[in-house]
């Protein structure tokens, strides 16, 4: 079932890609989409059946070179089944939303039709390698599925590829995320040297031993455990658009609006998220890279909320919206509460892809005018995308009664990111930045439904009336996601951040106080039997570990004293990975101290959002004009949060002007003068400089040729009588 | 004793009598008219030869004391010798019966070419040597100068015969000398005599000199001046065919006195053919690009592939006779198409050698164009073509014996040469079509031909025909 999961978007990109000819238009459309409402299908029954133990399910052996030995597998722990239900359950929605949204394409000549098919095999190929990338077992494959969903953001972000400024946003989200990849390459080849292998288990096995590794790259030593931890969150930088790479994803708002939804709000932006999730028993050996996570999260969080607050294009707003809310998942993932991490992913999901579709309901109604200030008043020209946006924004604000769990997705999960916040920082930095970014997100989501759905219609006259209603097709999918909004947060809260003993159960950590002792695990008979009963392989492991265990930590001491690489891969062969989904230390207690926070923490999210929709009230429907009025007053910030902290501006001056000004030179100076000079100076000079002396030489005359024998065999005597007959 | 080295020499003997039967037996009856068929015959007679001496025969035999030797190396050379020698004359009958060439003395004269040409790859003695190498070359010489009332055809004859006997005097020199140093004529006494390692001067001297009376008949530089105008000047099937056996012969001899007689000195005559080696890949090279004739084109062509080949022998081992030996015969398969091309070449019944008649040839022609196109990038050595792999056999063995600056010279000359073959691809597929165009030359035979050398260039990448360790075969015998 698994494999069926992972394959049958492949299938669908395929025929929709290469046979849309054998098939009709119609006909791939249909069957992209219901193959992903099969594979969404199967990861429901996968999710609502999976009993927390990990498996591992090997498809075929890809690469074997040396020790390195790669399997197309799909690594099933409950991360992975969130994930899946995540990925099939947004695509497939999109998928039936698409067949309303690309219908007509202003973008596309009458006649190129074609452009629907091609549409639905890219977002099936996007599905295809996200799965890839969410049950992938080893880096190699991950990393595999990383570019796979790069490569199709690509072609999506551009698929307008008519316009130029879709082609420039799709270059620049690939180049900004290759910045990421690098980092995330480069720490794969860390962990590859240092452990001798790719798979999760054996990296997990040895992250304790990276712990006490020491690590020499670029100028310094460093502690092997913190760098790689550090080096992969660059690649979930680049992907999950983290402050300093985060510039492409705004741009990438130039593609269609249902890849926004499902590339740029749902999935593919999470998978840095996911991607810390993954690794947490590195990161919990990692405290400095974690610290770094935490604290570039909330800046992220702080600063996109900022920039939210100004901007004009609704599908910009959610864009920063989106950047905001990925900033917090990372702080929960910093501070060790990983299942908060993904408990936010899982209903940001669901309400952040309906308020993408919403906002696409609301841009095709409008004949593709996307600046809210030619929109006003559409409550009754679109009322079921109106009811739908209105869940949206109730469920980003995180509307519910405080000190209870009865709210809005969001209110759930944030609540629990900002507990968390507090709780691992102790009442710092991050809690108070992703408070006030809470504060803005509603202020800015509620700016957009007053000036998108209230007051006077403004802007076209002729367009506000010819704007409709869209059809049921792209209805339907905003009132399943509409469900996810409200209720996912309360039915699964306590599977993601309830007491300890239900989260473990969910996630399949066998028991706390076991997980992260080195040899312990086994003792403990519940666990070992579990072990054994589920996975033999890793049970093997856990034999040899107990047996060799006393041996195998003192070898890899005296080992580590030698040479680095070798203790961690000794500690791959006598340690053991953690069980169960995502590990937790010993030593973290931030979920058990995020419970007991105080009131007035628990209520502060509660009171931003209330303060937020004030203000937004008060400046959008009590009084219009104070808005113009501040912002006037308030020229220098207003323009700085207007663009965006400059930081694109930073970037081309840094950056884009100085690699622009050096590939010229390597153009014209370099390719053009050097290379092209010196070949074409050799073909049309040199060589016919020779041409012509040999023409001459070919006199015609006995004489010149009899003359030319001569000197030949005379150079040759004379040769030979120096160098062969001198002994 | 004399029986069992007659039977040796069978062959030769064979052929020398069938040339001195015809000659005299079409004399007495229908002269020019039975040339046709005399060609015809001969051309039978040396596939014959060619089938019967490649299948039969094994190990090595000397007759005459050493004077004459028939082994895998000399078996190896003959048979491209005869295979060689029949195709051209079998491509030449027709052009040359059109224009009145097809007198009875050519196939007879090129009947004992090629004996001397046998003579040559078997030799075992500075006078076997020599003999062999004056037959074929006084028959050359005629042929040459066959059509005597064109002043450019006598030219050539005369200017080849003058040469050659300059030629000839150098190599007498250097056989007298090492006879003198040596007191042997017989490779195997002149072996004995630097075996100890040390060469005397004198014997370097002679050697020197034999080496350039062999440059003169591969027309390796600076002995290669003769080379375009002679083929320039001679009718074009004479042309093909100064461009293929006799170039095997030379080289075959080449090799066998170096390896043979001077075996102990290759440090010393290792370095006079690199030398002769990279001078001709780059004259050849860089010379082929002013000519627009398409036969001094293909006389400098041939010049830089001597140069390539001799690039095998200069690396002095096994297997660089190997290489040496494949790439001969990849050569001479590739000119055997290019001038089965070349014959076909002609606009009103009248021969064509200028390349720009080419232009837009793909046009009119598709097919042809399309052989030719493989034919010159087999030539020029463009990989998958079977040419490149020639060149990479001889690569192969020069840096495996240490001349890796010979092996990036060859490479370097290689991309100089590929322009002027390409500039013919050029002009048929891209040039601008003229009122010059080509026309006729719709002769099967050479179709044939053309068709035949082109498939060969691709279907050869597979094995190259099983060549390869026939060839290993032939030097091993040689060398060892």
């Amino acid at each position: 079932m698994e494999s069926i999961i992972l394959f049958a978007p492949l299938v669908g990109a395929i025929i929709a890609g290469f046979g849309w000819r054998l098939v009709s238009i119609r006909g791939a459309q249909w069957i992209t989409t219901g193959l992903l409402f099969l594979a969404c299908a199967f990861s429901w029954i996968t999710f609502l059946t999976f009993d927390g133990t990990t498996q591992h399910i090997e498809i075929f052996r890809w690469i074997e070179s040396g020790s390195l030995s790669t399997s197309w597998g799909i690594r099933l722990d409950r991360l992975t089944a969130i994930m899946l239900i995540v990925v099939t359950t947004v695509s497939a929605l999109v998928h039936l939303y698409s067949f309303g949204y690309m219908a007509h394409d202003d973008n596309f000549k009458h006649g190129e039709e074609s452009y629907k098919a091609r549409f639905f095999a890219y977002l099936s190929f996007f599905t295809f390698a996200m799965l890839m990338l969410v049950t992938s077992d080893n880096l190699v494959q991950m990393f595999f599925g990383w570019e796979g969903v790069g490569v199709a953001s690509y072609l999506l972000i551009g698929f307008y590829y008519r316009k130029p400024s879709a082609n420039a946003a799709a270059m620049k989200a690939f180049i900004v995320n290759r910045v990421g990849d690098f980092g995330f390459a480069l720490g794969i080849f860390g962990l590859f040297y240092l452990t001798d292998s790719i798979q999760f288990n054996d990296v997990f096995a040895a992250a304790p031993a990276l712990a006490d590794t020491q690590l020499s790259f670029l100028w310094g030593e460093w502690n092997a455990a913190n760098l790689l931890a550090f080096l992969l969150f660059v690649g979930a930088m680049g992907k999950s658009a983290q402050l300093i790479l985060h510039t492409w994803l705004p741009d990438a708002m130039e593609g269609p609006t249902p890849v926004s939804a499902l590339i740029h709000a749902a999935t593919m932006v999470t998978a840095g998220v996911f991607l810390v999730c993954r690794m947490s028993p590195l990161m919990e050996y990692a405290p400095q890279a974690t610290a770094f996570i935490t604290i570039l999260g909330a800046t992220t969080a702080f600063f996109a909320a900022t920039v939210g607050l100004v901007q004009n294009d609704i599908k910009r707003v959610i864009a920063y919206s989106t950047c905001s809310q990925l900033g917090y998942m990372f702080v929960a993932a910093g501070v060790g509460v990983y299942s908060v991490a993904m408990f936010h992913l899982f209903t940001h999901a669901f309400f952040k892809a309906m308020l993408f579709l919403g906002a696409g309901s609301v841009i095709h109604g409008m004949h593709h005018e996307q600046d809210m200030r030619n929109y006003g008043g559409l409550r009754k020209k679109l009322p079921y995308t109106f009811w739908a946006m209105m869940i949206g924004t109730l469920a980003i604000t995180g509307v519910g009664i405080p000190l209870t769990h009865i709210g809005f997705a969001g209110f759930l999960s944030k609540d629990a990111v900002i507990e968390s916040a507090w709780a691992g920082t102790q009442g710092g930095y991050a809690f108070w930045m992703l408070v006030i970014a809470a504060l803005f997100t509603s202020f800015y989501s509620w700016r957009l439904m007053f000036l998108t759905f209230y007051g006077k219609p403004r802007g076209d006259k002729h367009t506000h009336e010819h704007a409709h209603e869209s059809p049921m097709v792209m209805l339907v999918p905003l009132g399943v996601l509409a469900l996810g909004a409200v209720f996912s947060g309360m039915v699964w809260y306590n599977s993601f951040f309830g007491d300890h003993n239900s989260v473990n159960k969910f996630f399949g950590i066998p028991a706390h106080a076991e997980a992260g002792e080195h040899g312990e695990a086994p003792a403990d008979g519940h666990a070992a039997a579990d072990t054994h009963a589920t996975d033999t392989h890793a049970a093997a492991d856990d034999h040899a570990a107990t047996v060799e265990e006393h041996h195998g930590s003192e070898e890899a001491h005296a080992a580590a004293e030698a040479d680095p690489a070798h203790a961690v891969v000794a500690a791959v062969h006598h340690g053991e990975a953690p069980q169960g989904a995502i590990f937790i230390a010993d030593d973290n207690h931030v979920m058990d101290d995020a419970h007991h926070a105080p009131t007035w923490v628990k209520v502060s999210p509660f009171i931003a959002m209330i303060i937020g929709f004030a203000v937004a009230f008060w400046f959008y429907i009590v009084n219009p004009e104070l808005p113009k009025r501040l912002a006037e007053s308030q020229r220098p910030l207003y323009l700085f949060l207007l663009n965006k902290w400059y930081f694109d501006e930073i970037y081309d001056f840094i950056f884009v002007q100085p690699s622009k000004a050096l590939g010229r030179f390597l153009w014209k100076r370099g390719d053009g003068d050097v290379i092209d000079g010196s070949i074409n100076g050799v073909a049309m000079g040199i060589v016919p400089f020779f041409t012509r002396l040999a023409g001459r030489f070919q006199s015609g005359y006995i004489f010149t040729y009899a003359f030319a024998m001569v000197i030949g065999i005379a150079v040759l005597i004379t040769w030979m009588t120096l160098s062969g007959g001198a002994h | 004793m004399i029986s069992a080295d007659l039977n040796i020499i069978l062959p030769e003997i064979l052929l020398s009598l069938f040339a001195m039967l015809a000659l005299v037996g079409i004399v007495y009856t229908g002269k020019d008219k039975l040339a046709g068929l005399l060609v015809w015959v001969t051309a039978a007679l040396f596939v014959a030869l060619g089938l019967w001496i490649g299948a039969s025969g094994a190990g090595t035999n000397t007759a005459f004391g050493g004077m004459f030797v028939d082994d895998g190396f000399s078996r190896f050379a003959k048979v491209v010798i005869l295979i060689s020698a029949a195709a051209v004359l079998i491509m030449s009958q027709e052009y040359m019966q059109r224009r009145g060439l097809l007198r009875f003395e050519y196939p007879v004269l090129v009947v004992l070419s090629v004996v001397g040409m046998m003579v040559m790859v078997s030799a075992g003695d500075l006078m076997a040597l020599y003999m062999g190498l004056e037959l074929q070359s006084l028959a050359l010489y005629v042929v040459a100068s066959l059509r005597r009332d064109s002043a450019k055809s006598t030219e050539a004859g005369l200017k080849y015969f003058v040469l050659g006997a300059l030629s000839s005097g150098l190599l007498l020199y250097g056989a007298s000398l090492t006879y003198g140093y040596t007191g042997t004529t017989l490779f195997s006494g002149i072996i004995e005599a630097a075996h100890d390692g040390h060469v005397s001067l004198g014997l370097l001297l002679g050697l020197v000199f034999l080496a350039s009376g062999m440059a003169f008949k591969v027309s390796a530089v600076p002995f290669h001046m003769w080379t375009p105008d002679v083929y320039e000047g001679s009718p074009t099937p004479i042309t093909a065919f100064f461009a293929t056996a006799p170039k095997v012969a030379a080289m075959g001899l080449f090799a066998r006195v170096m390896h043979d007689a001077f075996g102990h000195a290759t440090a010393d005559w290792s370095q006079v053919i690199a030398l002769l080696s990279v001078l001709s890949m780059f004259l050849g090279a860089v010379a082929a690009i002013g000519q627009t004739n398409i036969k001094r084109l293909m006389a400098f062509s041939s010049i830089a592939h001597m140069g390539y080949a001799l690039m095998g022998l200069a690396a002095g081992t096994q297997f660089g006779v190997q290489a040496l030996l494949i790439y001969m015969a990849i050569y001479v398969t590739m000119n055997v198409g290019t001038f089965a091309f070349i014959l076909s070449m002609e606009r009103d019944g009248q021969p064509v050698t200028d390349i720009r008649a080419l232009n837009g040839y793909y046009k009119s022609e598709p097919t042809k164009a399309l052989a030719v196109l493989v034919l010159m990038f087999s030539l020029a050595g463009v990989p998958p073509m079977v040419g490149f792999f020639g060149k990479l056999y001889v690569l192969r063995a020069a840096y495996e014996a240490g001349l890796a600056w010979l092996a990036i010279a060859g490479v370097i000359a290689s991309v100089i040469g590929a322009f002027y073959y390409i500039r013919i691809v050029y002009y048929m597929y891209f040039g601008d079509e003229t009122d010059e165009a080509l026309d006729g030359g719709k002769s099967p035979i050479l179709w044939g031909f053309l068709m035949g050398s082109a498939l060969i260039m691709v279907v050869g990448v597979v094995n190259l025909f099983g060549i390869e360790s026939i060839a290993a075969e032939a030097a091993a015998a040689l060398v060892n």
